[in-house]
């Protein structure tokens, strides 16, 4: 087996990390750079920004998040929400980021994919695929954070996807998404099974197990995941600075959690995974100030 | 950070990849990473680096177009350190076999090859590319266990964990040559090299953590040094210690 990656997803609106339920009701948790850095000095294999309001605006506001992360921060870092076209690409990769995720504008253009791979490399560029099971057990991709319908088969676009020169695949189950019941396995198996490119799972971790059950059933390559590991940081840490923009900040201010989830940190999770025999990138921590 | 008498370090810009983190990196050790096409300013710099991601035939069509084989060729064997990095690692090499037979840079003798299908030890078949973190151990073809010290892998151990995206891999003629090697599935493949004054890795130092930030940390002082000490050790610009 190849080493898993654990990769935490930071969903960000205007200047702050949010976090939301089935992808709505955001709650503002603190501010992406603090846990962007904690992470990285913890283990992170990789992270992933998404604005999670781009799609909206039409455009990725996170340009100057992802300059000043770039600049502390040597892991893959991936960006993704609202980028359009090749020059949206390629202004968020100047800005440091190392990948982009497409879901919207790749649903409506597929072809922007062979064009983005080609000219930035596949493994620039990863494609999102955001799926609801449907009441005959398929299971349908949407678009916009979860909102549109496409009436696309996620399997199939899946393949479609990695045809056209995807180099990663992020599949997240918006049933399961903040849920906290556990990912979506099924959904896992079925799409890392249809294509030859790793397959990162999002959406749902609700303790360490959901994380080994989708990498040992659901075969994924990496698993993303957000809520286990944000609301650990908002327990133990004080959440100092300006919240001023939308959002609810109650949930951080009053340092509450969430019932369906127990908050771990990513020490923890890879050293359950590596004594259940999943091989990850191992980590000291005393290595990082040697 | 760097000042305005950092050392220059030639990042080359043939549009393949992203260049930015390997900019950043060096920043953060003390060289100032120059995005550069340019002949003369690839001479002039005190270090050259040549990152890439994508694929073989299209980069060396970009190096030919922008008539950069022949400087490279030059500065390989000069006492300027150059570090090559993923595909920048595998041009160097004589040829390679993706989307055909193509001709690379033929500074080192040996070729580019693909993974094929590689498979665990249960028989599962791993994903191609590789993306994702891997482990790098001394090579098997020499004895010396001491092999790292004076090399960019210099103070680090074997075991370590790198950050690799490729489906390629540069399998240099000359075994004496190469430094590390890491396995993917049934594969052992050389991950990186030192061959005169060039290191070169399959794995990408800039997205490797604090492991891949001393190599480019060991790669500044060796600019330094290269450049004739004028310029004295500064540990405080490197890797952040708190």
């Amino acid at each position: 087996m190849a080493y898993i990656r654990v990769i935490p997803r930071l969903d960000i609106k205007g200047p702050n990390l949010v976090k939301g339920i089935h992808m709505e009701g955001l709650r503002v948790l603190g501010k992406p750079e603090y846990f962007a850095r904690h992470y990285y000095e913890n283990g992170a294999d990789e992270l992933i920004y998404m604005d999670v309001v781009a799609s909206l605006y039409g455009r990725n506001n996170l340009l100057g998040i992802v300059e000043r992360t770039a600049k502390e921060i040597f892991i893959p870092l991936t960006v993704g929400g609202g980028l359009r076209n090749i020059d949206d690409i390629k202004a968020v990769l100047r800005a440091g980021a190392d990948k982009v995720s497409i879901n919207t504008a790749a649903m409506q253009d597929p072809e922007l994919i062979r064009r983005a791979s080609k000219r930035f490399g596949s493994s620039t560029i990863v494609i999102s695929i955001e799926a609801i099971r449907k009441p005959d057990g398929g299971y349908e991709a949407y678009t916009d954070n979860g909102r549109e319908s496409t009436g696309v088969d996620a399997m199939e676009w899946a393949v479609r996807a990695a045809e056209l020169g995807a180099g990663e695949i992020v599949i997240t189950s918006i049933d399961r998404e903040g849920t906290g019941k556990g990912l979506d396995l099924e959904l896992t198996r079925k799409i890392a099974e249809s294509v030859s490119i790793p397959v990162i799972a999002c959406g749902g971790a609700g303790n360490k197990e959901d994380i080994k059950d989708v990498i040992t059933q659901g075969r994924a390559d990496a698993v993303s995941v957000a809520s286990i590991l944000h609301y650990d940081i908002v327990m133990k840490h004080e959440n100092k600075g300006d919240f001023s923009g939308e959002g609810n900040i109650e949930y951080m201010r009053n340092k509450r959690s969430f019932s369906m989830i127990n908050h771990t940190s990513l020490q923890d999770i890879k050293e359950f995974l590596m004594r259940s025999g999943i091989e990850c990138r191992g980590y000291k921590a005393e290595k990082l100030y040697a | 950070m760097h000042d305005k008498d950092s050392p220059i370090a030639a990042i080359i810009d043939y549009g393949m990849g992203n260049l930015f983190s390997v900019k950043h990196a060096c920043l953060s050790v003390g060289l100032k990473g120059v995005l550069t096409s340019s002949e003369e300013k690839i001479r002039s710099a005190d270090a050259v680096i040549l990152p890439g991601v994508g694929a073989f035939p299209d980069a060396m069509n970009a190096l030919r177009d922008l008539g950069l084989s022949s400087v490279l060729r030059e500065i390989a064997g000069m006492e300027k350190p150059f570090l090559a990095i993923c595909l920048g690692m595998q041009l160097l090499m004589s040829k390679s076999m993706e989307f055909g037979c193509h001709e690379g840079l033929d500074i080192i003798k040996g070729e580019v090859k693909h993974f094929g299908n590689p498979v665990d030890q249960l028989g599962g078949r791993l994903k191609v590319p590789e993306i994702g973190w891997n482990r790098i151990y001394k090579s098997a073809h020499k004895e010396n266990s001491d092999m790292w010290s004076e090399t960019l892998l210099d103070g680090l151990e074997g075991g370590e964990y790198m950050y690799f995206v490729h489906s390629f891999y540069a399998d240099p003629q000359e075994k004496d040559i190469v430094l590390s090697e890491s396995q993917y599935g049934n594969i052992r493949f050389c991950s990186s090299l030192r061959y005169k004054n060039i290191f070169a890795c399959q794995f990408h130092p800039e997205r490797s953590a604090l492991s891949g930030l001393k190599i480019y940390k060991n790669f500044a002082l060796s600019t330094r040094r290269s450049k004739g000490d004028r310029y004295r050790e500064d540990p405080g610009s490197a890797i952040r210690t708190a």
